[in-house]
């Protein structure tokens, strides 16, 4: 058993239940994240990792359990919890009829950034995008595309960061950049990232410990190493193919485990 | 309230303005074509008849361009969250520390700017083709502006809730809920025209009513009705605080159904 983590808890989920016509798409879910920790949130379609985080924006109210950013209640502090946090993700997308630094300068604004001008154009240079600065957002393809949506999610220096499958439809290079850019903004602002995606490349080069979701429960948690040995699995991959598809638990030390005490 | 906040989420419709001109273009055509129409019937009625009917060419100029102040202030409200629905970008928006309050009041804003262009654009077309000038109605044309401001945002916001709980599909309701009223509210006709008699009691239960009327008044026999302009007052408070409730309820209600991102998302 590993021991406890000394560090500030950013997130937290206690008992987090959610039921959309009697089916709980989440069930008793909780976790802790940690300043400075990447945490992966991987499962199958279904396996109720957007729920979770949409409960986690406050974009649906849990059916019972807490959610608490900072040590603050999200529901009775939401405003400041958000102030301190932002988001991206590839389901959404800034309006495409603005030109890429209206579109940050209007968030820019809401974040309260100061100097945002000088601000949007070191994130824009970060992510090896200066030249879209004048382009319409509409027009820029998938990959420029959520990297302007990135820039929009480190405007405010967030101290929580939650990205939905930043990743899909990118080709690799360009998700391979993406992966490096998120890295290198978790170490130099040290802030807590909740990472969901459904490229196991993704999670093993960005995420610190990985949760698996199957049927709304924790069925694994651990570093990505730990739970490839525990499952005995040869990967990552090969451990979601078998939560998706027998939704079995694979700790096999925890069941082997079990069988030793009953016997 | 954060004012940076209402500013921001209002620079960014600005943009949007300037960006795509043929939006400022739909903000003036319509009005401008009824103008047209409704000038150039009663010119020709006009020319027809004979007695009051220079008075009745000012009533229906007057009531065409005031009944606009309700339908550009509530499209403000409701367009401006549709703009975000169709852009994809409510949920970066419902994601930022952004509140519902200070969400509205940028939709008022925006509402209040569309106002301004339309009602400039028909003022001086009405003054050059017909001489009706709008400005005769002197210094209670703000009060009248300013209820009827406030009569649109309300209904704004019921629309916007309205497309909350259904979704898209009852987006047309965006354009509809203003004229679900407009017979009850005795724009172009006096309240004692509508029948039955016991609509008369729903007409004058509704704010912009008092306001047509009092314009009427003031038009026929230059008298300022404090009377209906205290009954148009009190309703739009009660107006906008049944609104804003519908349109909370609903917000909690998307939220607790998880609607919410399946809506902005979809």
């Amino acid at each position: 058993m590993s021991a406890p983590d000394s560090r500030e808890v950013i997130l937290e989920a206690r008992a987090l239940t959610r039921e959309f016509d009697g089916v709980k798409a989440l069930d008793a879910f909780s976790f802790k994240l940690h300043r400075g920790e990447v945490l992966g949130l991987l499962g199958a379609n279904g396996a109720g990792k957007t729920t979770a985080m949409n409960c986690l924006l406050g974009l649906t109210l849990p059916s019972s359990g807490g959610l608490y950013a900072f040590g603050l209640e999200l529901q009775k502090h939401r405003i400041e919890i958000l102030r301190r946090a932002n988001f991206s993700s590839a389901y959404t997308s800034l309006p495409g009829n603005l030109l890429v630094w209206q579109n940050l300068l209007v968030f820019a604004r809401i974040y309260g950034v100061r100097e945002p001008r000088k601000r949007i154009d070191e994130l824009l240079e970060m992510m090896e995008i200066s030249h879209l600065r004048k382009r319409v957002t509409g027009q820029l393809s998938a990959g420029e595309s959520t990297r302007v949506n990135l820039c929009k999610a480190f405007l405010n220096k967030p101290e929580l960061l939650m990205l939905d499958e930043p990743t899909a439809s990118l080709d690799p290079d360009i998700a391979d950049k993406v992966r490096k850019v998120v890295r290198r903004v978790q170490r130099d602002s040290n802030c807590a990232i909740l990472y969901t995606s459904h490229n196991m490349k993704d999670i093993e080069e960005v995420c610190d410990r990985v949760i698996f979701l199957h049927k709304g429960k924790i069925v694994m948690e651990g570093t990505p190493m730990e739970i490839v040995e525990r499952s005995e699995g040869a990967s990552l991959e090969d451990v979601f193919i078998k939560i998706a598809r027998d939704g079995e638990i694979v700790d096999a030390a925890a069941a082997k485990l079990a069988k030793e005490e009953s016997v | 309230m954060n004012f940076r906040v209402v500013s921001a989420l209002i620079l960014r419709h600005l943009f949007l303005y300037i960006r795509s001109p043929m939006r400022l273009v739909e903000l003036i055509f319509w009005p401008v074509v009824e103008l047209l129409i409704w000038g150039y019937l009663t010119m020709f009625i006009q020319e027809n008849t004979t007695g009051d009917f220079p008075r009745i060419i000012t009533y229906l100029l007057g009531a065409m361009i005031l009944w606009d102040v309700i339908f550009r202030a509530q499209q403000g409200v409701a367009i401006s969250f549709l703009e975000d629905v169709w852009t994809r970008n409510l949920l970066n928006v419902f994601v930022a520390p952004v509140r519902t309050s200070e969400f509205l009041a940028a939709t008022f804003g925006v509402g209040l700017l569309r106002i301004l262009i339309t009602v400039a654009v028909l003022s001086m077309m009405a003054l050059a083709l017909y001489s009706f000038n709008v400005f005769k109605l002197g210094w209670t044309l703000l009060p009248f502006f300013m209820n009827l401001m406030v009569s649109g945002w309300a209904l704004g916001m019921i629309s916007t809730a309205l497309i909350l709980r259904w979704g898209q599909a009852a987006e047309s309701l965006a354009w509809a809920v203003p004229f679900f009223i407009q017979p009850l509210v005795a724009v172009f006709y006096p309240v004692s025209a509508i029948k039955p008699e016991w609509l008369q009691s729903v007409s004058l239960a509704l704010p912009p009513t008092h306001v047509f009327e009092g314009m009427r008044e003031v038009l026929s026999t230059g008298v300022f009705s404090w009377e209906k302009f205290g009954w148009a007052v009190g309703l739009n408070i009660v107006f906008m605080a049944i609104a804003g409730s519908i349109f909370a309820w609903m917000l909690t209600m998307t939220r607790k159904r998880g609607l919410l991102t399946k809506f902005a998302t979809q």
